[in-house]
């Protein structure tokens, strides 16, 4: 990929602080960073696609380590939890082998797999050998009669959020529009992108769709299926739910299809009913309306009296959020709708749009934290006097380490918070973290020290 | 002597290996006060990190020089130079271990030169020793990439030529990456118990054990091998080297310093543990002291009760090398058979096994041969989970990585009584899952017996 094409991928003028330096996309520092790489971004955002087949190409060290490490959860296909990888070895490089090698193992995926497509993604060695992954992948789909999408990420190209990018655009290019719906589209098909149903999450709010008689299209992308991502430009309503790194997908689906769009969030109850109000408001349907209004009416009463008993164990409590990009400020509404302070969040792969969502919701004083250094980030803990820190795993043992509690907020996790549902499940999890009896148990000093 | 198959696909699928880079970068966290450094792209270390941390359940000080387009294409030796001044400055560590990349390699990153250009710009980090390593992970697996860097941390910390001082009851023990935290740490209760003291190379139970600390938080290594008392190990009465992929490493620490060395591929079963507590007795000059005694009695008891369950056993294993070859010997002396044996890389020592047939692949391969062979248990890593449940069969977490259970590398598999340990484990799996005789329901029977 060359300099000027990652340039225009992060280029967002739907995005209303465009002009600013991207924050989301600071050069990394030798010695001092943390974060996953474009690729690791790309994988992420295209794995949960269940039905396909995702091959790493390179060698052993980018899928080594890291394969069927998501919490995204599929309701039927598993082969995206297959991991598959050409792992280059010395010869493959030194001799140019890599393409060849690429090619038959696109081969022996669909010869022993039948995926609905394959995933290609380029690594850093093959992108460094000139490995043309876009010329394979359009032999192998003739070749072998199905899609077979390249995705040029090598990871020195940049960070996750660059992948989450490069990944919607690959969809947006080579993807969607390539099939039609199996039926008629409805008067109310809608899509969610940047939805990964990590734990299972979106389950908590999927019947609420159906019950509103909306229907998703697609979900791009947990718990999809090929076919489903291909007819996403049918969709009368688009709401992006990861903010800023999926927004060009919406915004393409806008420019080509007409398709209207919000930004939104299933974290709290209060984003949830307001996820609800935008459908019916962007579908401008009267019956709609009044569907959607009963049913919130009727859910938050619900959640309010589940969330009773436990409201007095958590209002006031301090929260400190460290977690990237749109979680930084959907889990702040969330922490609000419990009655917690949150004392302040981490915006280190937040954009400027992101930060200003931020302000709105804690004030203008809101304290951001950029720096995703874990001891920074413990002494903010320290000086804030937080009860509890929320943040991704890489700061779990960090925190836990230091006798702090912690909640995950990771797309690694098994728990899932979306939703109604899921909104009790995180006040019953917070409520068991900052009540653990081990904490007294850790800090207190043995008889025989006192 | 086993035929080494390489598996001829052209495309991994459900990768066993884990590459060079990890197992270099974890060699590094069994040092006190150290800091592992990636040369390579940001997500390599990334990925390496969470992988250890899911693993181990612990902070993991892991950094990356954060090669990015531009370095790459140009040059990255500035990187290398910054992280290094970075890390000196922010983290304060003793020893950083300096380790290439597929990525780095291929771009012809020339290490020592680097190193020197350090060393000229920054006088003032003059005490940080810099330890480089070239892992590429075009090669190898993690328990080769592990060996690399102990042999590197050799080479650079040991000074060359015999020692005036001989200390008669202190001995080195080079510890391959199969041996757990919990392992180690049980080999050096096993040593102690003679009146023998050992210096560990290196020694991730001090490090990666798993303990609060009053501090809290640490950015560098939570303990691990002083470099002072890797500098000493010329001075032991004997090396013990656990692990035939650390023999170039040994052979290399015995050039230097002509300890002599003692070699076990593993330590797993009761002749394993035996020849082990032999060379203990001779290096000591003590007998076997009476708990030792009681624990290998006792593991020769767990052996007797549990050969009904464990005889006859079909198992299917995949590891790297050094791991597999301790399996084997452990089930071996057991009576059950090792119908497929997979590897995630070539090693010296696999040809020797006591098996017909090893293949060099992934846990596909696993999966399929445990298919055909009709195996009844499992041993792999946690990505097996899913693979035993397609088999139907039960799965015995070993090796790299141990994700979905608590307190995996504070398992013992070594020694009296973590051989009996295991023996228990493999007993009750196998168990669980016994299949008992299906009723069979004459076509004679009345109605009145139905009752």
């Amino acid at each position: 990929m060359k300099a000027d094409e990652i340039k225009a991928l992060l280029n967002e003028p739907a995005c209303a602080h465009n002009a600013k330096a991207k924050s989301g996309c600071a050069r990394p520092k030798p010695g001092a960073t943390q974060g996953g790489c474009c690729f690791d971004g790309a994988r992420n955002a295209l794995l949960p696609i269940a039905d396909a087949a995702h091959i790493v190409h390179g060698p052993i060290g980018c899928a080594g380590s890291s394969w069927d490490n998501r919490g995204t959860r599929s309701s039927g296909p598993t082969l995206y939890r297959i991991g598959m990888t050409t792992d280059l070895g010395e010869m493959d490089v030194i001799m140019g082998r890599g393409e060849k090698r690429l090619f038959q193992a696109i081969r022996q995926a669909v010869e022993s797999y039948r995926p609905a497509a394959v995933f290609v993604y380029a690594t850093c060695v093959p992108a460094l050998n000139g490995d043309d992954i876009e010329a394979v992948a359009k032999a192998a789909a003739v070749r072998f009669g199905l899609p077979v999408i390249p995705v040029d990420c090598a990871g020195f190209y940049g960070n996750k959020n660059l992948g989450n990018r490069i990944a919607g655009d690959v969809i947006h290019k080579h993807v969607i529009g390539t099939r039609e719906p199996a039926c008629k589209a409805g008067a109310h098909d809608v899509n969610l992108i940047g939805e990964w149903n990590v734990g299972g999450e979106f389950w908590n709010v999927a019947p609420l769709f159906d019950e509103l008689r909306l229907r998703i299209l697609c979900t791009f992308s947990g718990d999809s299926r090929f076919a489903e991502v291909q007819t996403m430009h049918r969709a009368r309503a688009n709401m992006v739910v990861c903010s800023k790194a999926m927004l060009h997908v919406a915004r393409k689906l806008e420019g080509d299809w007409g398709t209207p769009f919000f930004e939104g969030s299933f974290y709290g109850i209060k984003d949830t009913s307001r996820a609800f109000r935008d459908f019916a408001r962007l579908l401008n349907d009267p019956g709609l309306a009044q569907r959607t209004e009963s049913l919130i009416a009727r859910e938050e009463a619900d959640v309010a009296a589940r969330l009773a008993p436990l409201r007095p164990r958590l209002a006031g409590r301090r929260v400190l959020i460290f977690t990237g990009g749109y979680k930084s400020w959907s889990i702040v509404s969330a922490m609000q709708d419990l009655g917690m302070r949150v004392v302040a969040t981490g915006t280190e792969k937040s954009t400027e749009e992101d930060k200003a969502r931020i302000r709105a919701l804690m004030g203008p004083d809101a304290r951001m934290i950029e720096d995703n250094d874990q001891t920074a980030l413990l002494r903010v803990f320290e000086e804030t006097r937080a009860d509890i820190l929320i943040a991704g795993d890489r700061y779990i043992y960090p925190t836990l380490k230091s006798r702090i509690p912690f909640l995950d907020i990771d797309h690694v996790r098994a728990i899932g918070y979306a939703g109604y549902a899921g909104m009790i499940e995180l006040a019953r999890n917070l409520d068991r973290a900052i009540h653990s009896p081990v904490w007294a148990g850790v800090r207190a000093t043995p008889l025989w020290a006192a | 002597m086993a035929e080494i198959t390489a598996s001829p696909k052209s495309l991994s699928v459900n990768p066993l290996k884990v590459s060079q880079p990890v197992g270099a970068s974890l060699a590094f966290l069994g040092l006190a006060r150290s800091m592992p450094l990636e040369h390579g792209a940001r997500g390599c270390t990334s990925f390496n990190k969470l992988f250890f941390m899911r693993h181990f359940r612990e902070p993991i000080a892991l950094q990356t020089t954060a090669m990015d387009q531009v370095t790459t294409i140009i040059g990255a030796d500035d990187n290398v130079v910054e992280a290094l001044r970075t890390i000196a400055e922010k983290d304060k560590p003793e020893l950083v271990g300096l380790i290439t990349t597929g990525l780095s390699e291929t771009q012809g990153a020339d290490i020592p030169r680097t190193i020197k250009a350090f060393r000229a710009t920054h006088p003032e980090c003059d005490a940080l020793a810099v330890i480089p390593v070239n892992a590429s992970d075009t090669m190898g697996c993690l328990e080769s990439g592990f060996a690399l860097a102990v042999e590197a941390i050799i080479e650079a910390l040991v000074p060359e030529g015999r020692r005036k001082i001989r200390r008669p009851r202190q001995v080195n023990l080079l510890a391959s990456s199969m041996l757990t935290p919990g392992d180690i740490e049980e080999i050096k209760a096993w040593i102690a118990v003679f009146g023998l003291t050992a210096i560990v190379l290196p020694d991730i139970a001090d490090s990666l054990d798993g303990h609060l600390i009053p501090a809290g938080f640490s950015t560098l290594t939570y303990g691990g091998t002083h470099p002072a008392d890797i500098a000493r190990m010329g001075e032991s009465a004997a090396t013990l080297v656990i692990g035939s992929s650390l023999d170039r490493a040994a052979d290399r620490l015995a050039r230097r310093t002509g300890v002599p060395d003692y070699r076990f591929p593993g330590l797993m079963g009761l002749a394993a543990s035996d020849a082990f507590t032999g060379v203990l007795t001779v290096l000591s000059q003590n007998p076997v002291p009476p708990g030792l005694l009681r624990q290998r009695a006792q593991v020769q008891d767990a052996m007797v009760d549990c050969q009904f369950q464990i005889g006859g056993t079909r198992v299917a294993l995949a590891a790297d090398p050094d791991l597999l070859g301790s399996l084997v010997s452990l089930f071996q002396d057991m009576g059950a058979g090792v119908v497929a044996a997979v590897a995630s890389a070539r090693a010296a020592s696999l040809a020797d096994l006591p098996l017909d047939r090893i293949t060099i692949g992934d846990l596909e391969d696993l999966e399929n041969q445990a298919r055909a062979e009709g195996a009844d248990l499992i041993v792999t890593n946690s990505h097996g989970t899913e693979i035993a449940a397609r088999l139907g069969a039960p799965l015995l977490r070993a090796g790299f990585p141990l994700y979905d259970i608590y307190g995996g590398p504070a398992q013992v598999w070594v020694g009296y009584s973590g051989t009996r340990r295991v023996l228990f484990e493999i007993a009750n799996l196998a168990q669980g899952h016994f299949r008992k005789i299906a009723p069979y329901r004459s076509i004679y029977r009345g109605e009145d017996r139905h009752a």
